[in-house]
């Protein structure tokens, strides 16, 4: 056998691991002997989502590879390590450690670097570029001896630079050379608008501003001089003022070059050697850098089809930069020929200054095609024209509606998903056309979750999900599949509709529910979820006579029924704290009632075993003891579990158990659609595991950031950050109303993370809603929380005083006597159900009755 | 066969079950409006006595409980499961007699 085809990778970015994960998954990989080598000090990471670091301050929240990815595909990778020379008639690459890696195939992915503008004084300290974490790294430890910090360059980068310095607590410049921010991007009047906002936001902006010395300062670290006369004095100074193509190796080698820089390729990413291939932002095609994530993606994948020759059909023929954003929490989109520099092009502008927004469309001179867009503030409405635009689909006859704001409810002039041929890209940063989503929906992904998950769509910047949405649906639709969204027979509404009809219509009972929107008797689905619901609208106490009978299982007894029929009783432990002689007394009841006792996942104690009459005894001297019901059985608030904080740890930023305390003792006993968890971190190392509930909060050194729609169990999921640095009374107010979302909108037993992925928008939407108050029910649903939390009772408290309720407790109606059937063994000293081998033999068993 | 008095209808929650006790055997006794059925209350899939805590309802026009532990439906008027033909509990007469609950053994 001859040995095998060594590929040698040059570059362990975003798009080098790519290349990397086309090769794997076209299944080829172990024909090959595949060598990276990168010279950061870690493999690749999401350099889209540099920023983000600020966040944890954790390099491996931004990781791109898969545990385990190089040794199961047998990828030999090499970090902190750069090649230095390339040798192309050997076959050879020498690295900055004196190795040589020989290849069959070279790919260079060696991406670009910050352009540094050569102005006198560039080189001083405390002088950053904003590509790598070691920059961020390394901006943060400056920071805190600074109070000013500046940037130059206002276009994407620098924006995002800009957010950094500010959230550091600086003092914040942007100085663009141009007449507006984003340049490239943006229009004028899209520009001021942009302005104004992030002015808003007390970030400082100067435009025409063209540095021509940096020098000391008097009263910062450095004094930076304009050629209009201007000074601006800062303590850091972060350049984003564009990137170059790093072709060094390119050069070295001699392989032909763009006359400003770039590796030129062909349409199947070759070099001028065949042997070599370039991709990404140190490629040259047809005399354009794209300096984007999806054209460096797609040469990636159109690489590794020509390496492996099963591709001289898949050819990159440039790409669309057009691209959809949030700097800053403002919207801005660009699309196309945004300055209109198309002959004959013509445009139309809305500009509202209230409401602080911006859009323009460019179209062709016969205004029936749309050329380009501008959009800021509110890119809403990016998906629908980005399809217009990329597809030539014909306008209507007014395209201005398209853009204009739907004042008097009449329908907004969308695109129908019908017009769009099936090669219509609907997700660009992953590749995924208007034909692979009909064909996920065809192989029986049904939900906007599955296809989601089958094809990777909208999972990247998440700007396309709204369309997704509509393809998927579209596509049911033809395919004659009904979605029946009815929550059961006995009711054709969905919960969310239900939850209206209760709520608007004042009704209180399940008899005047079913009498009015339903028919037959109900059942185990709708009675719960009528139940549910009734408590989230009137809180009444659920063991009323004319609600004990609708509760499922658990809250049926308030307490959480096990395999054989008895119960676990679980006082609440708000936090989880719990005084010593709290523990002591907890500890006597479970010995008392011979209990089997085991700490939760919550932070709390769950004691096994009662039976249906003893459950009232029981909680009887838990009561008296000062303790509460802990809702385990209920589709409601479970624990806030937290870390010991700034108390007792010698980390912690914030009192995290004192927040979590507040938190639980504020949301316990509401009821939602599903069981809610939360946690309280009292710092960036997150010992309280916040991230993976449905609401999380970290301490900061300036507040909370605020995690959301986060779960673990069969399907783990991240939290979201929602807000960073919030104080407290931010903090409740943001729950207050996700919770009261949450709980009207979902669907019965959806936890928050699967109800935020079908909202459509997502997260950002969710945002929109609960910060920028877009539905204007935010007053609502605070009102709506504050009743619950005032008319709170400890369900318990209230049975053990109702000699009527206590009747519902006993094991037999007629009799006092106990379920004979209920016996233990021993184990590990302490009593387990007995199994039927274990009552056959009839040895041993310990009986309760 | 005599009718056994076991509890009034006061004493079970409308559309809802109360377990009770006739000699040894462990009886699941449902209220539907005013009407009575009484089926045993172990249930054959979890084995524990629990059906008289499940929920009451309809699935078309057959009156069913829910088991509490696994949700299976078993009929109120003649006993079977509705997920699984082979599988039936017990079920006996019941009758709601001027306000009194009565089964027959």
């Amino acid at each position: 056998m001859s040995h095998k085809q060594r590929l040698l990778v040059v570059g362990n970015g975003p798009v080098g691991h790519q290349f990397l994960e086309s090769i794997v998954e076209s299944g080829c990989a172990t024909d090959y002997q595949i060598t990276v080598i990168g010279e950061e000090p870690r493999p690749a990471y999401d350099r889209v989502h540099l920023t983000a670091w600020f966040e944890t301050r954790q390099a491996d929240a931004l990781n791109m590879v898969a545990d385990g990815f190089y040794a199961t595909n047998n990828i030999d990778v090499r970090c902190g390590e750069k090649v230095v020379a390339i040798d192309r008639n050997a076959k050879t690459a020498t690295t900055d450690s004196g190795r040589h890696y020989d290849y069959d195939q070279l790919v260079l992915a060696t991406g670009s670097y910050p352009f540094v503008p050569p102005v006198p004084g560039h080189e001083r300290e405390n002088c950053f570029v904003y590509r790598t974490i070691e920059d961020l790294e390394a901006i943060t430890a400056a920071a805190k001896n600074a109070s000013v910090g500046a940037v130059v360059g206002g276009g994407l980068l620098g924006l995002e630079a800009a957010k950094a310095i500010k959230d550091l607590g600086l003092k914040t410049h942007v100085i663009e050379f141009a007449p507006r921010l984003m340049a490239v991007q943006v229009d004028d009047g899209g520009g001021a608008l942009l302005r104004r906002k992030i002015e808003d936001l007390g970030v400082e902006v100067h435009t025409q501003k063209n540095t021509q010395n940096i020098g000391d300062g008097e009263h910062c670290v450095h004094k930076l001089s304009f050629a209009d006369g201007a000074e601006l004095e800062t303590d850091i100074l972060v350049f984003s003022a564009g990137i170059r193509p790093q072709d060094a190796l390119a050069r070295q080698c001699e392989l032909e070059i763009g006359e400003r820089g770039g590796i030129a390729i062909n349409n199947y990413c070759q070099t001028s050697d065949p042997a070599i291939y370039a991709i990404g932002e140190c490629a040259l095609w047809n005399q354009r850098i794209f300096g984007l994530i999806a054209p460096g993606n797609e040469m990636a994948r159109v690489a590794a089809a020509h390496i492996l020759g099963n591709g001289d059909d898949k050819q990159f023929t440039g790409a669309d930069m057009s691209t959809k954003l949030k700097l800053m929490g403002v919207d801005v989109a660009s699309i196309g020929d945004a300055h209109g520099n198309t002959p004959g092009a013509k445009s139309y502008t809305f500009i509202d200054e209230q409401a602080e927004i911006y859009k323009k469309i460019v179209v062709s001179e016969s205004g029936k095609h749309l050329l380009g867009a501008v959009l800021v503030g509110d890119a809403d409405d990016y998906g629908n024209l980005l399809q217009f635009a990329l597809n030539g689909i014909e306008l209507p006859e007014h395209p201005e509606a398209m853009i204009l704001p739907n004042i008097d409810g009449s329908a907004s002039v969308g695109l129908g998903v019908d017009a769009l041929p099936d090669s219509a890209q609907i997700c660009s940063c992953n590749n995924v056309s208007k034909g692979d989503i009909c064909a996920a929906v065809q192989g029986g992904a049904l939900t906007v979750g599955d296809v989601k998950s089958c094809t990777k769509a909208a999972s990247t910047c998440g700007g396309c999900t709204a369309l997704v949405g509509q393809v998927v649906n579209a596509e049911l639709t033809k395919l004659g599949v009904e979605v029946n969204t009815d929550l059961c027979e006995h009711f054709p509404y969905t919960r969310q509709e239900l939850f209206h009809l209760i709520r608007v219509g004042g009704i209180k009972s399940f008899d005047e529910l079913l009498e009015k929107h339903g028919s037959g008797k109900g059942c185990a689905i709708c009675k719960p979820t009528a139940a549910s619901i009734f408590a989230s609208c009137w809180n009444e106490y659920i063991l009323e006579n004319q609600h004990a009978g609708l509760q499922d299982t658990n809250d049926r007894f308030l307490a959480n029924m096990q395999n054989n029929g008895t119960f676990s009783v679980v006082p609440r432990m708000a936090g989880g704290e719990v005084t010593p002689d709290g523990l002591i007394t907890v500890g006597s009841i479970a010995k008392k009632y011979k209990l089997y006792t085991k700490i939760t996942g919550g932070q709390r104690v769950d004691l096994f075993g009662a039976t249906l009459d003893q459950l009232p005894v029981i909680w009887k001297e838990l009561i008296d003891a000062g303790f509460e019901s802990g809702h385990a059985y209920g589709k409601s608030l479970r624990t806030v579990k937290s870390c010991v904080g700034s108390s007792w740890c010698r980390y912690g930023v914030q009192d995290s158990v004192g927040q979590a305390i507040d938190l639980e003792n504020r949301y316990k006993g509401l009821r939602s659609p599903h069981k809610i968890k939360m946690a309280v971190s009292g710092c960036t190392r997150e010992c309280a595991e916040a991230q993976s509930k449905d609401v999380g909060v970290i301490a900061t050194e300036k507040g909370w950031n605020l995690y959301v729609c986060g779960n673990g169990g069969m399907k783990p999921r991240h939290a979201d950050l929602f807000a960073s640095d919030i104080d407290t009374e931010t903090l409740v107010k943001y729950v207050d109303r996700l919770l009261m979302f949450y709980v009207r909108t979902a669907d019965r037993l959806q936890r928050t993370s699967v109800w935020m992925e079908n909202l459509e928008g997502g997260l950002d939407y969710l945002r929109q809603v609960i910060i920028d108050d877009s539905l204007g029910i935010c007053d609502e649903l605070e009102r709506d929380m504050q009743s619950v939390v005032d008319s709170y009772q400890c369900e318990w408290k209230t049975t053990i005083e109702d000699e009527q309720k206590l009747k519902q407790f006993r094991s037999f109606v007629n009799a006092d006597d106990g379920d004979k059937d209920i016996v233990f063994v021993e184990e590990r000293g302490q009593i387990r159900p007995a199994n039927e081998e274990e009552k056959q033999l009839n040895n041993n068993l310990i009986a309760v009755a | 066969m005599s009718w056994t008095t076991v509890c009034t209808l006061d004493d079970i929650l409308p559309n809802a079950g109360a377990a009770a006790l006739v000699g040894d055997t462990q009886l699941a006794v449902f209220r539907v409006d005013d009407r009575i059925f009484a089926l045993d209350n172990h249930c054959p899939f979890s084995r524990a006595n629990v059906l008289a805590r499940g929920i009451v309802g309809s699935v078309g026009d057959t009156l069913v409980v829910a088991s509490p532990l696994y949700k299976q439906h078993f009929s109120l008027e003649a006993g079977h499961c509705l997920e699984d033909d082979s599988i039936s509990v017990r079920r006996f007469p019941a009758r709601n007699e001027n306000g009194l609950v009565q089964v027959q053994l």
